[in-house]
C-alpha cells in the first residue's frame, strides 16, 4: 500500500480534504552522542488548493519541516524520528528513497529561496527543465521542450525560447526564480512548498512573484505551503498560518484570526516588531530648527563609473554607470537613507563616501573634499566615516576577540593606551547592551543580532560624525531588527552622528529616516523629507516600490495595479555615450522629482 | 563563441612571457660553474684548444653578444649547436619531445582514472571506512618521492613479477605503452593524490549545495544528482589546480626519466646539466616553459567550456 504508484493521480479532488496531512512530526539532529528536537510534535493539515503559511524567525523549524515532508533531511545526522507525513494514501515518512523520488517533483515540488544558487550554473535553463520532465513522463526530448517552453510561457518570463538555450547567470534574480517556479509547476503537482520564495528578491521583483504565484495557484488549483519569515508576505498570500519557534508550534488558524486577535505571547511580539509603512508618521521628525545644522557630507554631482577593459589591447570600451551626478547632503545628527533596488548604485555611493572607489565630481565629508587627498589625509576621513555592514558574520574576523575587533579601529588612529582601548571597548559594550565581559569571546560566539551589535559598537569606536549603515538590519530577524534599530536611534540622539542608511526595505526607511532619496539605475528619482516622499510621493517609480511593498494586514485591499514583469536596464553603456541625465525639479519645501512631467502634475 | 576569442589574443600575450623566460634560463645556465669548453675537452687539454672551442661556439664573446646570437639563431628556426651531440639543438628537443609528451599524458591520464573514482567513492561515502582509506593512501601518495616509489614499482612489476620492462622506452607502439606504464604510474600515483583530494572536497561540498538538494526535490535519482549536477561544478576548480600540477610533472620528469631512462628530454636535460651543454640545457629549459605556457593556456580554455560564467 505504501508504494506511490498505488496513489490515484489527483488524490484529494474533493474541496477541503486534506491533501497532506503532518501528524506529530518530531525531527531531531544528533550531535556529541545526543539527540536533540529541531522539531517537536507538529502537526497540521493541507487542504487542496489553499495557502498555508508557515511563519518563524530563524532557528524556529520551518524550513526542516519542508525537507522532512520531501524527506531531503541532510543525513545522517538529521532524520524524522517520529509522526507521519499523510500523502494520498502513504505515509511519506515510511516510503523509502525510491518511492519518494516519484512523489518529489512530480505530487510534491519545491522552490527555494535562492534562485541563483539552486539552479545548475553549467546547465541551460532548457536541459534542466527536460531534464525534470524526462525523469517523471515517458516522453521524447522534443515533447520535453515544447513542454519546458509551455512552462516557461506559463510563469510569463519574456522571451521563452531564448531563455531555453540560457545559462541559470544570464538572467536576472526574478527570472531565476520563475524558472524555478516554472520548473515546480510544469507537472502540475498537487503541493508546492515554497521555501522563502522571495526573501532574495527584490520588492517590485517580489510583488511580480508573488502575483503570479497567485495565479497559478487560482489556475492550476495546487495547494501550498508558504515558509517565510515576512508577516507582509503571510497577510498577502495564506488562507491559514502557523506560526513556529524553537521547533514548536505556537499557534495556527486562519490569517485573519492570527493579525487580527493572536492568541498567545509571541505571535503578538512578532507582530509587533514588524515594520509597518505609516508608522513613521507618528514618530516625531526632527526637532524643527530655524538653523539648518551643518552638512557632515555633501555631495555635488558625483559620478562613479567602472571601466569594462575588451579587445586585443584591453583598451576601455564600455562603462558601467554606477552613480550618475548624484548630488545631496547629510546633515549632522540626521537619518538619510537611500533607497532603491539592487544594482541602483545606493552602496557604491557608501563606499564612495567612505573613500573606497574613486569618483569624479565634488564630494566633500566633515569640511574636507575627498578628491586628492594623501592617505594622511584619508586616513583622517575614515576617523569620521564608519561603516556597519549587512552580514556582521562577514565583517568580523573570527580569529579575534570581538573586544580587539571593537579596540582595532583605536590602535589603527593611535589613540590611547593598551588599558584604555580596553576600557573603551568595555564601554562601547555596554553602551550597545552587551555586557562588558563578552569582550573575551569569539565572534561565532553571539547570535546575529549581538554580532551587528558589536559591528555597531566598532563603528561608535571613533566617534565618527557619520554612519553608513549598508542594510545593516536586513539579514536580522525582525524582532532583533526591532532592537537594532531602536539602539541606532538612541545612538543618534545620544551622540548626534548623522547616518548614511541604505536599504531596500521601504518600511524600514519608512520608520527610521529623517530625509530620503530613491534611486534607479545609479540617479536620485526623488528626494525629499519622509513625510514628502510617503505622503505625497511623486515619481512613478517611487510609487511603484511603495505599492510593492507586502503589507502586514490581511484586511489591506490593494489597488488593482497592472501586473508588472519588467526588467530593468543595463546601467553599462560604450565609451562616449551614458545614460540620459535626469534633471530635479523642487516641487515645494525641497521636495526634488525627477522629470519635468512629474513636476508639471504636482505643480497643476 | 564570444567568451572563445581570447583564444586569438592570448598569444600575443606570450611573447613577452617567453622573452623573459629566455632571458632568465641563459643568465642561469652561465652561471653553473664549470667551463664546457674544459669539460667537452677533458682534463688535460691546452689552453690553446680550449680557446679554439670557445671561439667556435661564441663563448668567448661577452654574455649579451651571445643572447643576441641565441635570438637570432631562434629566428632561423635554431638553438644553437650541442656541445655534446654536435648538432643544431632544436633538432635534438624534436626528436627527445615524444617520449615526454607520451610520459606525461599517460601520467595524466592514469591521474584521472584514479582519481576521479577514488574522489567519487570518498564523497559519496564521507566518513566510511572506504573514506578514510581512500584518504590515507593518496595522503601517502603526495608524501612518497617519485623516485623512490618508481623504483618500488620497478622491483615489484619488472623485478619480482617479471610483468613490464625495467626500463627504457621501446620501438613499436604496442611496445612503447608497455614502457610507458611504469613510469606513468609513478607520476600517476602522486598527482591523483592531488587531485583526488581537491575534487573530494568539491564533490562533498556540491552534494550538500542548494544545486543538489534542488535536483533531489524534483525527484532526480541521486546518480544523476552526483555525476550531472555535482561533478561538472567540481570539475572547474580541480582544471586549474591540474594545470598548475602538470606544469610541475613536466620538470618532475627529469626524474622520472632518469629513474626508468626514458629518452626524453628530461634525461637530456640532465646530460646537458652534466656536460655544461648551454644550447642543450637553455633550450630544453624553454620548452619546457613554453609547454607550460601552453598547458595553462589550453586549462583556460577547458575551464572556458566547462563554465559558461567564466569570461577571459
Amino acid at each position: 500500500m505504501s508504494a506511490a504508484e498505488d496513489i490515484p493521480p489527483g488524490a484529494a479532488t474533493a474541496p477541503d480534504t486534506p491533501v497532506l496531512s503532518v501528524e506529530g512530526l518530531t525531527v531531531s539532529v544528533r550531535a556529541n552522542g545526543a539527540e536533540r528536537p529541531l522539531v517537536e510534535d507538529l502537526s497540521f493539515t493541507l487542504r487542496r488548493g489553499e495557502t498555508l503559511a508557515i511563519a518563524g524567525e530563524s532557528g524556529s523549524g520551518k524550513s526542516i519541516t519542508s525537507l522532512a515532508i520531501m524527506g531531503l533531511l541532510p543525513p545522517p545526522a538529521v532524520r524524522a524520528s517520529a509522526g507521519r507525513v499523510i500523502f494520498g494514501s502513504s505515509d511519506l515518512l515510511a516510503l523509502g528513497e525510491a518511492g519518494m523520488r516519484r512523489i518529489r517533483g512530480d505530487r510534491i515540488a519545491m522552490i527555494f529561496q535562492e534562485p541563483m544558487t539552486s539552479l545548475n550554473p553549467v546547465m541551460t535553463i532548457g536541459a534542466q527543465l527536460v531534464e525534470a520532465l524526462r525523469e517523471h513522463e515517458a516522453i521524447s526530448r522534443a515533447e520535453a521542450r515544447a513542454q519546458a517552453l509551455a512552462a516557461l510561457k506559463s510563469v510569463r518570463i519574456a522571451q521563452p525560447e531564448r531563455r531555453l538555450d540560457q545559462y541559470p547567470h544570464e538572467l536576472s534574480g526574478g527570472m531565476r526564480q520563475r524558472v524555478m517556479i516554472a520548473m515546480a509547476l510544469a507537472l502540475k503537482p498537487d503541493v508546492l512548498i515554497a521555501d522563502e520564495p522571495t526573501t532574495a528578491l527584490d520588492v517590485t521583483v517580489q510583488r511580480e512573484v508573488l502575483d503570479l504565484l497567485r495565479d497559478l495557484q487560482r489556475d492550476m488549483g495546487t495547494a501550498i505551503i508558504l515558509i517565510t519569515h515576512d508577516m507582509g508576505v503571510v497577510a498577502e498570500m495564506a488562507e491559514r498560518v502557523i506560526v513556529m519557534r524553537n521547533g514548536r508550534m505556537v499557534e495556527q488558524g486562519a490569517v485573519s484570526q492570527i493579525f487580527g486577535t493572536p492568541q498567545e505571547a509571541y505571535t503578538q511580539e512578532l507582530l509587533a516588531a514588524v515594520p509597518r509603512m505609516g508608522d513613521g508618521a507618528t514618530r516625531p521628525g526632527q526637532p524643527a530648527s530655524d538653523t539648518t545644522p551643518p552638512p557632515v557630507a555633501r555631495l555635488d554631482r558625483v559620478d562613479v563609473r567602472f571601466d569594462i577593459r575588451g579587445g586585443l589591447l584591453g583598451r576601455v570600451t564600455h562603462r558601467v554607470h554606477a552613480v550618475e551626478h548624484v548630488s545631496f547632503d547629510i546633515r549632522a545628527g540626521e537619518t538619510f537613507a537611500l533607497v532603491g533596488e539592487s544594482g541602483c548604485g545606493k552602496s557604491t555611493i557608501a563606499r564612495a563616501i567612505a573613500g573606497l572607489v574613486p569618483h569624479e565630481g565634488h564630494l566633500e565629508v566633515a569640511g574636507r573634499v575627498l578628491k586628492g587627498l594623501d592617505a594622511a589625509g584619508r586616513k583622517a576621513i575614515r576617523r569620521d566615516v564608519q561603516m556597519v555592514f549587512q552580514d556582521p558574520m562577514a565583517a568580523l574576523d573570527p580569529r579575534m576577540r570581538v573586544g580587539a575587533a571593537v579596540a582595532e579601529p583605536l590602535v589603527i588612529h593611535g589613540i590611547g593606551t593598551e588599558d584604555e582601548r580596553r576600557a573603551r571597548a568595555a564601554d562601547l559594550f555596554a553602551r550597545v547592551g552587551l555586557p562588558p565581559e563578552a569582550v573575551e569571546r569569539y565572534p561565532h560566539e553571539f547570535s546575529g543580532g549581538q554580532r551587528q551589535r558589536i559591528c555597531i559598537a566598532r563603528a561608535l569606536a571613533l566617534n565618527p560624525k557619520l554612519i553608513i549603515c549598508d542594510e545593516s538590519t536586513s539579514a536580522l530577524d525582525v524582532s532583533v531588527q526591532a532592537r537594532v534599530l531602536d539602539l541606532l536611534e538612541a545612538l543618534k540622539r545620544e551622540f548626534g552622528i548623522a547616518y548614511l542608511f541604505i536599504s531596500h526595505d521601504m518600511a524600514v526607511v519608512e520608520n527610521i529616516a529623517d530625509r530620503l532619496a530613491v534611486m534607479y539605475l545609479g540617479q536620485i528619482v526623488e528626494m525629499g523629507s519622509r513625510a514628502q516622499i510617503f505622503g505625497n510621493p511623486q515619481h512613478p517609480y517611487t510609487r511603484r516600490l511603495i505599492e510593492a511593498v507586502p503589507v502586514p494586514d490581511p484586511g489591506h485591499v490593494r489597488a488593482p495595479a497592472p501586473r508588472l514583469s519588467g526588467e530593468v536596464p543595463s546601467p553599462i553603456h560604450p565609451v562616449g555615450s551614458g545614460p540620459r541625465r535626469l534633471d530635479l525639479c523642487d516641487i515645494g519645501g525641497g521636495h526634488l522629482v525627477a522629470g519635468d512631467r512629474a513636476a508639471k502634475e504636482a505643480a497643476a | 563563441m564570444r567568451r572563445y576569442r581570447f583564444v586569438l589574443f592570448r598569444p600575443f600575450q606570450f611573447i613577452p612571457v617567453l622573452f623573459g623566460i629566455s632571458i632568465i634560463t641563459f643568465i642561469l645556465v652561465r652561471l653553473i660553474p664549470g667551463d664546457p669548453a674544459r669539460i667537452l675537452l677533458g682534463t688535460r687539454a691546452t689552453p690553446t684548444a680550449i680557446a679554439n672551442i670557445r671561439a667556435q661556439y661564441g663563448l668567448d664573446e661577452p654574455m649579451w653578444v651571445q643572447y643576441l646570437y641565441f635570438l637570432k639563431n631562434l629566428a632561423a628556426g635554431e638553438m644553437g649547436k650541442s656541445t655534446l651531440y654536435k648538432i643544431d639543438t632544436l633538432k635534438l628537443i624534436v626528436t627527445r619531445i615524444e617520449p615526454t609528451l607520451a610520459l606525461v599524458v599517460a601520467g595524466v591520464v592514469l591521474a584521472l582514472v584514479i582519481a576521479v573514482p577514488f574522489a567519487a567513492i570518498s564523497a559519496r561515502r564521507q566518513g566510511t571506512a572506504a573514506d578514510h582509506a581512500i584518504r590515507i593512501v593518496s595522503t601517502a601518495g603526495i608524501g612518497f618521492p617519485s623516485f623512490w616509489l618508481g623504483a618500488m614499482l620497478i622491483i615489484l612489476f619488472a623485478v619480482r613479477l617479471d610483468w613490464l620492462p625495467v626500463s627504457g622506452y621501446g620501438n613499436s607502439l604496442g611496445d612503447k605503452l608497455l614502457h610507458l606504464i611504469l613510469p606513468g604510474l609513478t607520476i600517476a600515483l602522486s598527482l591523483s593524490a592531488v587531485i583526488a583530494r581537491s575534487l573530494r572536497a568539491g564533490m562533498i561540498a556540491g552534494l550538500s549545495s542548494d544545486v543538489a538538494v534542488a535536483a533531489r526535490a524534483r525527484g532526480m535519482p541521486e546518480s544523476v544528482v552526483f555525476w550531472r549536477h555535482v561533478v561538472p561544478n567540481a570539475l572547474v576548480p580541480t582544471v586549474n589546480l591540474l594545470a598548475v600540477n602538470i606544469g610541475w610533472l613536466i620538470g618532475g620528469t627529469v626524474v622520472v626519466e632518469s629513474v626508468f631512462a626514458v629518452p626524453g628530454l628530461g634525461q637530456l636535460m640532465v646530460r646537458g646539466i652534466f656536460s655544461r651543454d648551454y644550447m642543450v640545457v637553455q633550450g630544453v629549459a624553454l620548452t619546457f616553459a613554453v609547454a607550460t605556457v601552453l598547458i595553462n593556456f589550453l586549462a583556460d580554455i577547458v575551464t572556458v567550456a566547462l563554465d559558461p560564467r567564466v569570461e577571459l
